[in-house]
């Protein structure tokens, strides 16, 4: 067991730093979102930090597992903005392209997603399929050169920002299997035939929408992977699983913003972390942030090894979403009668922020599969518990 | 960087898995834990032979001269196994010698304590329990003859089979005035009520002393100056105590796993139901989470000791957080068979009730987290 660095991965970690003193101009100190800097953009590009693990061939920068961690722990620890912006390009849609895309495909895409040109949206659940997401309705007939595509998606994230989707549509419903007959398709979001009504959420937010398809004509060009091969395709998509370093290091420093708050948050005169129940409660994040960081390294170590991972990342999902949902009420609990109040209240404390993240949580919650989801991939998967 | 074991630690993983599989089933167990004496002394001088009374005892002195990661596999098995015997006390106590001994001392009972002639055993805690210094009572009065001891120690482990006793004592007026001494129980004075607990593996006691004289040699370390060795004496146990958890909480996940398969009601096997499964899968994070901060805290015992208290709070505050509502609920996945005596998944609820406070509760180590905060 050691936490060393090799000698080239201690010189690369120099020069990651040696650039953020040099480029990064202003930190992000905002614990929930992100911003987006041009100039900043632009440099973490020429360097290929944007997509580093994507091979050079496609303009990544074909770092290694190591430098992958060494570069996302350096950049969130000095507060720098996130590399690249174009969030589910860069998570999951351009590793799906990079592997079943033509290379006219690639060649269109990818750079733009380096670039953070645009933003995609994923088309995935349905008003009727959401954590079953093989039981998907969409339908696609071919005619011709074009698919056409009836049918409505739901929960669509960042449709109403976003420039293209890469959407799930059933192709064949004389299937044996619900996994079969699923073709994936990339759709241009301005396509006659398609229609975007955003969602308001409960924090007041339109980040996410209905999308409905009515006759909506898509090239057969714009296919990615085979004909009935889609649920193949978002398999690789959802198992290019990002580590979890960056999101450690922003919990930890949540965790910092919290127990400041209940040092200046005062009952009967005293910061309420000397109250003992408070104490104890904020140790628990932190026990679980710092199994979070831990864990995550003896996956990294399996990874090292050239052992592949299985379903062990939905235990730090899960932890990441019980922690989400626990900090921020928790620190709406302990403002007390303030606790309710949002921005432009007079008994607001810190601009409503605390307010808003109670109620902010279900994206990240519920995103990336919901927490009973994760429970049955790891009681399936990993103890091999029967299927419900 | 490697947060993981070598290949040698999985060997000795495997080894120690085998031996107990073979030596030390829990019929075993069972039969083991109805004796007076609580262990088996054929099978504790067996583990002698193969030098894991001695891991962390340099080999100049008869040991092994491993650390506290390989220690941590030892305890992961055993464990699991609920293996009942004197090996934490007995390594604690070894642990002790080396690293605040002078050569004599070490050259008296490092040899001893690695073949297992010796049993050793540390006694840390009071009837008033508490894990700062003011906690230390227990008088020793020094002079130029030796030392005096009277008081008594509380919830001291395996203290009826204890040859060799490190005694945390009051031997100056500050708070912080604290030593270490050597006591044999054989000594004029020494006497025990020990008892077994409601996890009958586990033995635990008093330990008095009624005016026990012991000489000037048997004070370990410097006078007055131990109380950064007790607390990491006690930090030490918290991390083996820890480690023995994980793999018993493994284990009781797979007893309790296995059934949800094997059981079927309803015209299913019941770990197909959420209501089942769910839970399961809850314990297997859990357990994942305070694995590796145990790993975590047992690496920075031999590398990096200022993070030890930290991580080692992070650790047991975590584990003793949640074993026992995770012995609860392996038991309750159970039914009524799980409340039988003769089924073995009741074994495993009674260690997480006797894991809780042993070492330091909850509530002693997440205080503990906050009052380090900032000490990154």
């Amino acid at each position: 067991m050691d936490f060393d660095l090799s000698k080239e991965e201690l010189a690369f970690r120099d020069e990651v730093r040696d650039f953020i003193k040099e480029n990064l101009k202003q930190k992000v100190d905002n614990d929930f979102g992100v911003s987006f800097n041009q100039e900043w953009n632009d440099k973490v590009r020429e360097k290929r930090w944007v997509g580093f693990s994507w091979p050079e061939e496609v303009g990544g920068g074909g770092g290694s597992i190591m430098e992958q961690v060494i570069l996302k722990q350096e950049m969130a620890a000095a507060k720098a903005p996130s590399l690249g912006t174009c969030f589910m390009g860069l998570a999951w849609v351009g590793p799906s392209i990079i592997e079943y895309g033509t290379e006219d495909q690639k060649k269109r895409f990818i750079p733009d997603i380096l670039d953070s040109k645009y933003q995609w949206c994923t088309g995935y659940s349905e008003p009727n399929v959401g954590s079953d997401l093989a039981a998907l309705q969409t339908k696609a007939v071919r005619e011709g050169d074009d698919y056409v595509v009836n049918g409505q998606k739901i929960w669509t994230s960042l449709a109403p920002f976003a420039e293209w989707m890469i959407l799930l549509v059933r192709t064949d419903f004389q299937v044996e299997k619900k996994h079969e007959g699923i073709t994936c398709l990339l759709v241009h979001m301005k396509t006659p035939g398609l229609e975007v009504r955003p969602i308001e959420n409960m924090a007041g937010g339109s980040f996410f929408a209905e999308v409905f398809f009515t006759d909506m004509k898509v090239p057969v060009a714009n296919r990615l992977g085979q004909e009935g091969d889609g649920w193949r395709v978002t398999l690789t998509a959802l198992a290019n699983e990002r580590s979890s370093i960056a999101e450690v290091t922003q919990m930890e420093r949540r965790l910092e913003i919290l127990k400041a708050l209940a040092v200046k948050t005062k009952k009967y005169g005293k910061p309420v972390l000397e109250d003992a129940t408070v104490r104890r409660r904020i140790a628990r994040f932190e026990a679980k942030i710092e199994a979070m960081r831990l864990n995550g390294l003896r996956y990294l170590t399996k990874q090292l090894k050239g052992e592949p991972l299985s379903s062990e990342t939905s235990v730090n999902k899960l932890t990441r979403a019980e922690l989400e949902m626990d900090m921020g009420d928790f620190a709406v609990e302990i403002l007390g009668a303030a606790g309710p109040h949002m921005r432009g209240s007079e008994d607001t404390v810190d601009d409503g922020k605390w307010a808003f993240s109670a109620l902010n949580w279900p994206d990240v919650v519920i995103g990336g599969g919901t927490p009973n989801i994760q429970k049955n991939i790891i009681s399936e998967r990993i103890l091999g518990l029967p299927k419900d | 960087m490697n947060f993981g074991f070598t290949e040698e630690q999985e060997l000795l993983r495997n080894q120690i898995r085998k031996f107990l599989d073979t030596k030390c089933p829990l019929s075993e167990v069972r039969k083991i834990s109805k004796t007076k004496q609580g262990h088996s002394e054929a099978l504790w001088n067996e583990m002698a032979e193969l030098g894991w009374l001695g891991l962390l005892i340099p080999e100049q002195y008869g040991g092994v001269g491993l650390g506290w990661i390989d220690l941590v596999v030892l305890m992961e098995e055993t464990g699991r196994f609920l293996y009942p015997s004197p090996l934490i006390s007995h390594t604690l106590c070894a642990m002790a010698i080396v690293e605040n001994g002078n050569d004599a001392q070490k050259q008296k009972w490092l040899p001893e304590l690695a073949s297992g002639k010796v049993i050793g055993a540390v006694a840390l805690q009071e009837q008033e329990e508490r894990y700062d210094s003011i906690g230390v009572k227990l008088s020793a009065k020094v002079s130029a003859v030796g030392v005096s001891l009277s008081g008594s120690k509380h919830y001291v482990s395996d203290v009826a089979e204890a040859d060799l006793v490190v005694c945390a004592c009051r031997t100056g007026v500050s708070a912080d005035e604290v030593s270490l001494v050597l006591v044999e129980t054989q000594s004029q004075g020494v006497s025990n009520k020990a008892a077994v607990t409601m996890d009958a593996t586990k033995r635990e006691g008093v330990l008095t002393f009624d005016n026990v004289r012991v000489e000037l040699d048997a004070i370990l370390g410097e006078t007055n100056k131990a109380w950064p060795a007790i607390e990491r004496l006690n930090d030490c146990g918290a991390v083996a105590v820890t480690a023995e958890a994980v793999g018993a909480a493994e284990q009781a996940l797979k007893i309790t796993t296995d059934y949800a398969k094997e059981r079927i009601q309803f015209g299913n096997q019941i770990g197909k139901y959420q209501g089942v499964k769910h839970p399961l899968a809850k314990m297997y994070v859990d357990i994942e989470s305070f694995k590796s901060l145990s790993y975590f805290a047992a690496w920075n015992v031999d590398e990096s000791p200022e993070e030890l208290p930290r991580s080692v709070s992070l650790a047991k505050g975590y584990a003793a957080d949640i074993l026992p509502q995770l012995g609860i609920d392996c038991l309750g996945l159970h039914g009524a068979i799980g409340y039988t005596a003769e089924y073995d998944i009741q074994l495993y609820l009674k260690r997480t009730k006797w894991v809780r406070p042993k070492y330091g509760d909850a509530g002693y180590h997440f205080d503990r987290v906050i009052d380090l905060g900032g000490e990154k």
